[in-house]
């Protein structure tokens, strides 16, 4: 069940995301040691990792939301770290996230969650092009019949759906998705793996997967990477990452596909 | 002798850093306040909801406040047949102290602990950093507003308190004198100086900010976790009394040097 349509040689276009020798620790815990990446344009980068390895840690200093205490992150050909708070404001516009949990804003409805963006940053919109916007993007997810319901009210996948819709409702050219399919029933997965693929086609994104659910990567991923002891070691096509004598990524895949 | 003295240390070195934490809070607040983009419709919302969360409590409160303390200052002022001076007492504890006293706890009470609470779930949710993605300054959102609120809306709760106390003390008065309504107004506020008024709102106006501050802070530097949460909520209650009342014992006194 690979990817319809896989990007062959992604390498052949423009880089979007530049990460070179990236450090971070908490305290003792150094998490990423050295970590090199480059995304390319409209591909889908899969990053594969254990619990705890920093996964999230990687795409929260993407998005600014971190600090790294050394390298570097060029990010659509702006260093991250060196933004004053407006430009990375500006910065952040081009950029999707879709939170682990979700993270719908509690006190509001689906629309007001899909609003908040909008809203936020375009201040000239009229109520007509708001709900336009809305309502592509709820269509986006096929999620249109709960637009006016509360977080609270909504499935573990759907919540996952409305989190993705609201990041796309600014149009981004990036998507970084941490752990899109963790929790859900594998049918609920196949879905949301057709989404992402289905956002890459239709919104030209760019985006980074992380996941420990290898259907997920093999689904969605033009390439695949994982992360071991804080750094990527190869990346690839889902055959090349696992085609190794590494114990570690074997242990992961016997796991995934246990029988 | 040497273990419990660094310790000893580090607990003082990690009371000034959260305090030099606090500071730098309260000073981006200040710094945010005062920028554009101004959040005047999330600042009204909020505002409203101070004003709904403790207005059925803070009524009922003064209400008592006011009848009971009539009730028992009633045997002192008699023993001296001085009865009369009921109103004008009442009117001055009231408008000095225990109603922006009465507010300022109610609040902390219920509107602290549900900004702790909520700032913290939202903390704790990711939906903080998911407003800072989103290219939102979640400082502005939902600090500047809720502190504003709180500010704005405590003192004027807190003269709506002085107020509906009266009112208790004048069904108490009613009950054994019979004084009219306009009357007793009159002579409660009769002694009330220019100088009550002022202290008592800026006295409003530092407790509302406080336990904004306070539940904000604790919200925004909860801990992982639901208990995290919890914890928030908790302590914006505490420290919020806690300061409020410190805050009553300074402002009076500095009061009471404006008075000689
Ligand atoms: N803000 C933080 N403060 C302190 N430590 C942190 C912080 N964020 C992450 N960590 C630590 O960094 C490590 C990596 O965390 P991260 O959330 O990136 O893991 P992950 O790879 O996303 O795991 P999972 O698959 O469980 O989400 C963890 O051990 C965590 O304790
Ligand atoms: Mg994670």
């Amino acid at each position: 069940m690979h990817k319809n349509n896989r990007i062959e040689h992604p390498e052949e276009r423009d880089k979007v995301i530049i990460i070179r020798d990236l450090n971070k620790s908490f305290g003792d815990y150094h998490v990423l040691k050295g970590v090199n990446l480059d995304l390319y344009e409209r591909e889908n980068l899969v990053v594969l990792g254990k619990s705890g390895t920093g996964k999230s840690v990687l795409i929260k200093i993407i998005s600014g939301l971190l600090k790294q205490d050394s390298g570097t992150v060029e990010v659509l050909g702006k260093e991250v770290s060196q933004l004053n708070e407006r430009e990375l404001q500006e910065l952040r516009i081009h950029i999707g996230f879709s939170f682990q949990n979700s993270a719908l804003y509690d006190s509001m409805t689906v629309r007001e969650n899909l609003e908040f963006p909008l809203v936020r940053n375009r201040k000239n919109l009229t109520k007509k092009e708001k709900d336009y916007a809305v309502e592509t993007v709820l269509d986006a997810v096929s999620l249109g019949q709960t637009i006016n319901q509360m977080p609270s009210e909504l499935s573990g996948g759907q919540r996952k759906r409305i989190g993705i819709a609201r990041t796309l409702i600014l149009q981004p050219k990036i998507m970084l998705y941490d752990e899109p399919t963790a929790g859900l029933d594998p049918i609920t997965c196949l879905e949301i793996n057709g989404l992402i693929n289905e956002v890459q086609e239709r919104y030209h994104t760019s985006s980074i997967i992380i996941t420990h659910d290898l259907t997920c990567a093999k689904q969605t991923g033009d390439r695949i990477t994982m992360l071991l002891d804080g750094h990527f070691n190869k990346v690839g096509t889902f055959e090349e990452v696992f085609n190794t004598d590494d114990e570690r990524v074997k242990s992961f895949y016997e796991y995934n596909f246990i029988e | 002798m040497e273990a419990p003295k660094s310790r000893f240390v580090q607990k003082l070195h990690s009371m000034f850093y959260e305090l030099y934490l606090v500071y730098q809070f309260v000073m981006k607040f200040f710094k945010e306040v005062l920028l554009p983009p101004y959040e005047g419709k999330e600042i009204m919302r909020q505002c409203y909801q101070v004003g709904y969360r403790s207005l059925a409590l803070i009524s009922l409160t003064g209400f008592i406040t006011g009848i009971v303390f009539t009730k028992q200052s009633r045997p002192s002022l008699a023993e001296f047949g001085a009865t009369s001076w009921l109103p004008s007492l009442v009117g001055i504890a009231l408008l000095r102290t225990l109603a922006p006293l009465l507010t300022a706890l109610i609040s902390a009470g219920k509107v602290g602990s549900s900004i702790g609470a909520e700032l913290g779930s939202m903390k704790v949710t990711e939906q903080i950093d998911a407003m800072e993605v989103s290219a939102t300054n979640p400082f502005k959102f939902l600090v500047v507003s809720r502190v504003l609120a709180t500010t704005i809306t405590i003192p004027i709760l807190t003269f709506y308190t002085a107020l509906v106390g009266l009112l208790g003390s004048f069904v108490n008065v009613a009950m054994f004198e019979d004084t009219s309504f306009n009357g007793f107004i009159s002579s409660s506020l009769e002694s009330i100086t220019f100088l009550d008024i002022i202290a008592s709102t800026i006295k409003a106006i530092l407790f509302g900010f406080t336990i904004g501050m306070v539940g904000c802070y604790q919200g925004f530097n909860s801990s992982k976790g639901t208990e995290g949460v919890g914890k928030a909520a908790n302590s914006s209650v505490v420290i919020g009394m806690f300061l409020v009342f410190i805050e009553e014992v300074l402002a009076t006194q500095i009061t009471f040097l404006f008075r000689t």
